[in-house]
């Protein structure tokens, strides 16, 4: 099977603290995943669970502390912060600090092209950049000259990620590109996603904490819990039939636009966090429903189970 | 053009603009000057303000007015040459330990920090004591550049830290801007406020320092400056023998200077806030 | 019919008026806002960002200051019986209403617990700030008692705020903003900054508490998912204007205007992945609102009247009026 990105055994440590009361956080703790060309892969989970600490590694803005991220076969070279910009491209939750704000936003296109020499002339730039434009249902028109201020979150989350296409990328990292947009305007931004697929067979990491649209747009989905991947598999396979006890609570926990799904029942939540990434065993036992012995001694590694792979002592029956 | 309607639009700016123009103006007339501001006896002594001699004659036997004008040129160029070479340095070093961090950072941090530390005036009057032969007005420019940069690099330095953490900074890397493209194009707008206001606020402190300084003797006399015009009027007991303009020529002079860079420091600095700045981008 | 409208908004303007530069700015944040929220009952009010809803919010917590401004129209609480107009009330009539009558939860929590303070402290300035305490521990004991009703752990009372986690300090919130029993209850996207299973306890403790209280919460929020689950009722705000207000299950079961019609249909649901569509084109700027309906310049039934008129609400159904050309032409909201 081809693979576009490989993520292998990721671990980042973080150290808290001041010289006498040391803490180390694993933010992200031994992941594995991949990412096939013309795929959009949804990395979800709360805030703190290490998805966007993966991404940043990705992403090259932070050094992995072990592990391996693969590229098109290619290894991520030690000591380069950038290492391979032109292949993976991101965008960013908040749409109005994505550009400085006292400057005009096609400076960033223009740099773009330079950079990377894309294109001889001023010409040839623009009509690039309007070519891009016209993907994300803009054009160099509406740009020219203006501030981000001048735009709303949506047209430049937009903008973002035709900058983002300038280089032609097999894939581009989007970290929580929705959470602030407007709720109206949100479905133009992931069907974007769904149009760069289906055809120019981009693939899109997409980071975020809403399942909703990791539903309705993505292929596959990893959830995490503090720095751990719980169940991995297809759309359909992880929310529709949810097999860990975190990924059944967090798919409860949706507030579904729809009266006749109100929530039933009471639910438990954790008061500190980092109680929780120094556990021993899985994370989840302090609030899991169905915790065992096991759990709260043994880290469950992932079980196949029908094709999903979940790490829960829970399925430990069937083969691994 | 518009950023200087802007401008003029604050009437603290217009002010301390107009004053400044004026005492340009007055600091050129110096190119134009009758006498020799280095000889002394050219004109009688002690006179009063007259047609002939505007604001009066000193002990030394010169024009006021032509001493004061070569006054203002000369603190003037000491204040530029101050204040322009320490905010290179106070930039250079604070963009570098701000975004190189690391080792870098610890080893100018802790060179500016020293410079925060030691007794600045003592250091400078120790120095002064020491070059005094060779102190003209460019070296001392310098001295006082070299001692003027540190607590402006730290501020630049924690500017650049916080932007550094700013969601643009990685758009601009992912468009493959270098580090040096991306600390001109992206912090530069951000940091020319500060530059500027600090710029200002420097001279100020230049200017000050230098009337100190010659106060207690220290600088070349014979080049008339605000502070050594003041030294020879204090030296003479101006005030005691009623000799008013005298003092209150460089005195007033000073005080023009001080008020109207720190109204010019604090407009410009307001006008070029990012968070003012924004604002206007988007009112058009 | 008893009345029991608690608070009340009548032909409501509050625009801000700045001053950027010497050029006068006006932004027409709350425009014609009629609302009659009830007792006992849970108002949701649904808009998108820049729609005015906090502005709404400042002017029901009777917290407006310059540059906002109430241009026209009068906010009134039912105090004890009587209508009263929150513009007659002084600084210290306010302050006392403050906390005792209507309370205010925001979207954060930091900026009402002290970050260097116990949480216990926190609440023992609070409560002798508004009542008066006679015996030391008095209000700690009160503290106590009012956290284990709402079942929340006492431990965290000897707390700092930063060792709590995000879920909890907001609902350590809740709990001061509820401590002296407010008949009025108003939150500005309380849930938001949240994750899906801590916003579902805090809108669980929301509910609770309402449901002990028998009080009015007045809600504002962009998820129309937590709508969903909490509101009795809903106004959907647009550029400054309530276009629609229904009984939850209307809103989502029969929306009618337009607006309300893409913002449900563009939600994505589990088990259907059948194409969504955004809202066209952006909202519109409240410093620069179109003439007539102010939905005109994305609505796909755009008739010419809509570009000239702004239309008045039409009862479709008890409790359901709609601002919409579509359908017909109602008049201002008392025709029914």
């Amino acid at each position: 099977m081809e693979k576009l990105l490989e993520v292998e055994h990721l671990t980042k440590t973080f150290t808290l603290g001041s010289v006498i009361s040391r803490v180390r956080i694993t933010a992200v703790d031994d992941i594995s995943f991949y990412i096939k060309p013309a795929e959009i892969f949804a990395l979800a989970g709360e805030s703190g669970c290490g998805k966007s600490t993966t991404a940043r590694i990705i992403m090259g803005f932070e050094h992995a502390t072990s592990g391996t991220i693969i590229h098109s076969g290619k290894k991520e070279a030690k000591n380069e912060k950038v290492w391979f910009t032109e292949g993976i491209q991101a965008i960013f939750q908040d749409p109005f600090a994505t550009f400085n704000p006292l400057r005009m936003v096609e400076q960033y296109f223009f740099e773009t092209i330079q950079n990377y020499k894309l294109a001889k002339s001023k010409r040839e730039a623009i009509e690039r950049i309007d070519a891009k434009l016209r993907l994300v249902g803009l054009t160099y028109e509406d740009l020219a000259g203006k501030y981000p201020s001048e735009f709303s979150g949506g047209q430049l989350q937009r903008i973002s990620i035709a900058r983002a296409l300038l280089t032609d990328p097999q894939l581009i990292i989007a970290d929580e590109p929705v959470s602030m947009v407007d709720a109206s305007l949100r479905m133009s931004i992931v069907n974007l996603f769904k149009q760069l697929r289906d055809e120019l067979g981009v693939s899109v990491l997409y980071i975020t904490h809403d399942l909703a649209t990791a539903y309705y747009v993505c292929d596959r989905i990893a959830i995490m819990f503090r720095g751990k991947i719980v169940e991995m598999g297809t759309v359909e396979q992880v929310l529709m039939a949810p097999k860990h006890p975190y990924t059944q609570l967090l798919r409860a926990s949706i507030p579904e636009a729809d009266t006749a799904h109100r929530w039933q029942g009471e639910i438990r939540l954790s008061d500190t966090e980092q109680d929780e990434y120094l556990r021993q065993g899985c994370r989840f036992a302090g609030r899991c429903p169905m915790v065992m012995d096991v759990c709260r001694r043994v880290t469950p590694p992932q079980f196949d189970v029908d094709g999903a792979l979940v790490a829960c002592h829970l399925y430990a029956e069937t083969k691994q | 053009m518009k950023l200087f309607r802007d401008l003029l639009r604050d009437y603290r700016f217009a002010f301390a603009f107009g004053v400044l123009c004026i005492l340009v103006a007055f600091a050129l007339l110096s190119f134009f000057s009758p006498y020799d501001p280095s000889r002394w006896g050219q004109v009688p002594r002690d006179l009063r303000p007259s047609a002939q001699h505007w604001l009066g004659t000193d002990s030394n036997g010169q024009d006021i007015f032509w001493t004061a004008t070569f006054a203002v040129r000369n603190s003037l160029i000491i204040a530029v040459i101050a204040g322009v070479v320490s905010r290179i340095i106070a930039v250079i070093v604070g963009m570098v330990a701000g975004y190189k961090g690391g080792t870098w950072d610890r080893v100018l941090m802790f060179f500016s920090d020293s410079l925060l530390v030691i007794p600045l005036f003592l250091i400078i009057v120790m120095m002064a004591m020491l070059i005094r032969a060779s102190l003209n007005l460019v070296t001392l420019g310098l001295l006082l550049a070299f001692f003027g940069w540190a607590w402006d690099a730290r501020l630049i330095r924690s500017q650049i830290l916080s932007l550094r953490e700013r969601e643009f900074t990685q758009t601009a890397i992912l468009s493959g801007a270098s580090t040096f493209k991306l600390v001109i194009n992206e912090y530069m707008p951000y940091t020319t406020p500060l530059i500027f206001s600090t710029l200002i606020n420097n001279m100020a402190w230049a200017i000050g320092l230098e009337i100190t300084l010659a106060i207690l003797g220290l600088l070349d006399l014979a080049t008339p400056t605000l502070g050594t015009m003041l030294y020879w009027a204090i030296n003479y007991q101006a005030i005691l023998l009623g000799r008013w303009w005298w003092v209150m020529t460089p005195i007033t002079l000073s005080v023009a200077l001080f008020i109207a860079l720190y109204w010019l420091s604090v407009s410009i600095s307001e006008y070029l806030d990012p968070r003012t700045r924004v604002q206007r981008v988007g009112a058009g | 019919m008893k009345n029991n409208t608690i608070l009340r908004t009548e032909r409501l303007h509050a625009h801000y008026i700045l001053d950027v530069y010497g050029k006068a700015k006006v932004i027409k944040a709350v425009n014609d806002v009629d609302l009659a929220i009830q007792e006992d009952e849970i108002y949701g009010i649904a808009g998108e960002s820049g729609c005015g809803k906090s502005t709404l919010l400042k002017a029901l917590a009777a917290a407006v200051e310059p540059p906002l401004r109430i241009i026209s129209g009068r906010v009134t609480y039912r105090i004890a019986g009587a209508e009263v107009d929150v513009s007659t009330l002084t600084q210290e009539e306010k302050r006392k209403l403050r906390m005792e009558y209507i309370a205010y939860v925001p979207q954060g929590s930091m900026s009402v617990l002290n970050p260097v303070s116990r949480i216990r402290d926190t609440y023992r300035d609070f409560i002798e700030s508004h009542i008066s305490v006679h015996q030391k521990g008095e209000a700690f004991a009160l503290a106590k008692e009012h956290l284990t009703e709402l079942g929340l752990p006492v431990k965290i009372l000897d707390a700092y705020p930063h060792q709590l986690s995000g879920g909890m300090r907001q609902r350590v919130t809740i709990a001061l903003a509820t401590l002296l029993k407010p008949r009025i209850i108003i939150g500005d996207e309380p849930t938001t900054a949240l994750d899906v299973v801590v916003q579902r306890g805090v809108v669980q403790l929301l509910k609770d508490v309402q449901a002990k209280l028998k009080n009015t919460i007045v809600l504002v929020t962009h998820d129309m998912g937590v709508h969903a689950n909490i509101a009795d009722r809903i106004g959907i705000m647009y550029a400054g204007k309530i276009v629609e207000e229904a009984p939850t299950e209307k809103i989502f079961s029969a929306p009618t205007h337009p607006y309300t019609h893409y913002l449900i249909n563009s939600l994505p649901k589990f088990g259907d992945k059948s194409p969504r569509e955004s809202v066209p084109g952006s909202p519109p700027s409240l410093a620069n609102l179109p003439t007539g309906c102010p939905f005109h310049p994305r609505c796909p039934h755009v008739m010419d009247i809509c570009k000239q008129e702004m239309p008045g609400y039409t009862q479709v159904a008890s409790n359901h009026k709609v601002a919409c050309w579509l359908v017909g032409e109602g008049t201002h909201g008392k025709a029914a």
